[in-house]
């Protein structure tokens, strides 16, 4: 028997400030490699959502289990990219990249052979003695991700992570994103506003509704990968993108 | 290269117009040298007692360097603490404005009085003037960290310890910066108004404090000018030091330190 990758059993989130729950009732099971989108109105819960699988907030019912273990104790094997690059000024790229090598005590040696191959991975090697605010925000992004990516995650957690980004360097961070994908197979979970983003991101679709927060549709995306951007163009794209952004728009209207 | 040196040119320039302004009010009104001697005078008179003035600044300098530098290390502790308990925080904060806003002329008598005259008195009247903003700007910096990188941290279980070292402390660094800054501005005011009271520990010697109120009384107004020029130059001095560790730690990556190698990058 296999057991999800990350498994919701009935969560339910509740804030004391708030009087409607922030989430009620999920249950969702996430299998290892699918890359599933959330998409849904402000304050429908979507980060909220991260934030628990990554055990950075507690559920208040139910429980969930990534990898069969609590989120706290699956630390070691996800990994968060914020909506901002959220990078430390005073490091260099490289020692950016660095950070969680070295809060885990690993070797000078084997830090420096892992950040040297992030960085080409994500294509800054250039940049590696740069500090971040010599950077533009998509090189920032990368260098987030580079950083992610560090601790060899399976599991990664994006909440809108290409948010900040004008359009053309978006498109070109979510073919780069695939592309690593490919290579390392992660389950991940993102946090996006953008249908068109989400569509050609995920081999899922989740459209959450709000107040309280719920789970309201759960799509199949049955786009074959690798994903190009000519695929931007193809009809089936578009009814899928027009299909989700109605879906979208009937979670607004309740 | 060319714009600094028209700059510091003009500054020059304004500097000698100063002078002969100074020099032609003292020949048209034909006021006396006890009120206001010529510039030559001042300097012949620094020249001449220099031995003397050098000893008297290197006194205040001592008491206003050792006030301030213990007023950073204090202050940064009781930050410390500030930063780890939002209960301590809201408990003690008020008395650190009042810290601020005491007048230092009211509590240095008191201070000479518990500690009797002598440097450690200045130097403590000169601590008590730094300490408040070293302790209000370097507290604003390390509970202003973004919530997610103390997130990001967290996620690779980092310790406290490490959150403090790696994360905290970093980012609270130009803020403490912005402190010490305003206090090296203060801690000439805090050493001169302690040797006004306290005078000096040392008999027949004193800091620059002590000798202006001994030239005033005296009535050489030539060797007052000097003082004062004195410790105008120690503050400039001491502020522009803080000037030069405050770039030489920030200018990499922070925009406060920036501008000196906006031209380069």
């Amino acid at each position: 028997m296999t057991i999800p990758e990350i498994d919701f059993r009935a969560v339910g989130k509740r804030f004391s400030s708030a009087s409607t729950p922030a989430l009620e009732e999920i249950s969702l099971s996430v299998e290892k490699g699918e890359f599933i989108s959330i998409i849904g109105p402000s304050g429908c819960g979507k980060s909220t959502l991260l934030k628990l699988v990554a055990g950075l907030s507690p559920c208040s019912q139910g429980e969930i289990q990534v990898n069969g273990m609590t989120p706290v104790n699956a630390r070691e094997i996800v990994s968060f990219v914020f909506q901002d690059a959220t990078l430390l000024p005073w490091r260099t790229v490289q020692k950016n990249v660095a950070l969680a090598l070295e809060l885990e005590g690993r070797t000078r040696d084997e830090t420096a052979m892992t950040t040297e191959k992030l960085l080409q991975l994500v294509g800054l090697s250039h940049f590696a003695q740069s500090y971040p605010r010599q950077l533009s925000g998509g090189m920032k992004m990368r260098v987030s991700i580079a950083r992610a990516l560090a601790t060899k995650p399976r599991i990664l957690l994006m909440d809108e992570p290409f948010a900040a980004l004008d359009e053309m360097t978006r498109d070109r961070m979510n073919e780069e994103l695939l592309r690593l994908r490919a290579e390392h197979h992660w389950t991940v979970l993102f946090v996006t506003h953008s249908v068109a983003e989400a569509v050609f991101l995920s081999s899922r679709l989740l459209v959450l509704a709000p107040h309280p927060g719920r789970i309201a549709h759960d799509l199949r995306v049955d786009l074959p990968y690798p994903r190009t951007s000519e695929m931007r163009e193809s009809k089936e794209y578009d009814d899928l993108v027009n299909r989700t952004s109605r879906l979208l728009r009937e979670t607004h209207r309740v | 290269m060319k714009k600094r040196l028209i700059f510091s040119g003009s500054a020059a320039l304004v500097f000698c117009c100063l002078l002969i302004f100074w020099r032609l009010l003292i020949l048209v009104f034909d006021i006396p040298s006890y009120l206001l001697p010529t510039p030559l005078a001042v300097v012949k008179v620094a020249i001449q007692r220099l031995p003397e003035l050098w000893a008297s600044l290197l006194i205040s300098a001592e008491a206003a360097l050792g006030g301030l530098v213990a007023s950073i290390v204090v202050g940064v502790l009781i930050a410390l603490i500030f930063a780890r308990s939002t209960w301590v925080r809201k408990m003690f904060f008020p008395y650190t404005i009042l810290l601020q806003t005491v007048p230092i002329l009211a509590v240095a008598p008191l201070i000479i009085i518990w500690i009797g005259p002598g440097l450690l008195a200045v130097g403590v009247v000169t601590f008590v003037i730094c300490l408040a903003p070293i302790i209000a700007n370097t507290t604003q910096g390390l509970v202003s960290v973004d919530e997610n990188l103390v997130q990001l941290f967290l996620m690779y279980n980092a310790s406290q310890g490490q959150i403090l070292a790696k994360l905290r402390l970093p980012h609270a660094l130009p803020y403490l910066f912005v402190g010490v800054r305003i206090s090296s501005g203060v801690a000439v005011i805090g050493a001169l108004t302690g040797e006004w009271f306290a005078g000096s520990g040392r008999a027949g010697q004193g800091g620059l404090g002590y000798s202006i109120l001994y030239a005033q009384a005296q009535l050489q107004t030539a060797y007052l000018f000097a003082l004062v020029i004195a410790a105008t130059l120690l503050g400039f001095t001491l502020f522009f030091t803080v000037m030069f560790f405050e770039w030489l730690a920030l200018h990499k990556w922070h925009e406060s330190a920036m501008n000196a190698d906006a031209t380069n990058g």
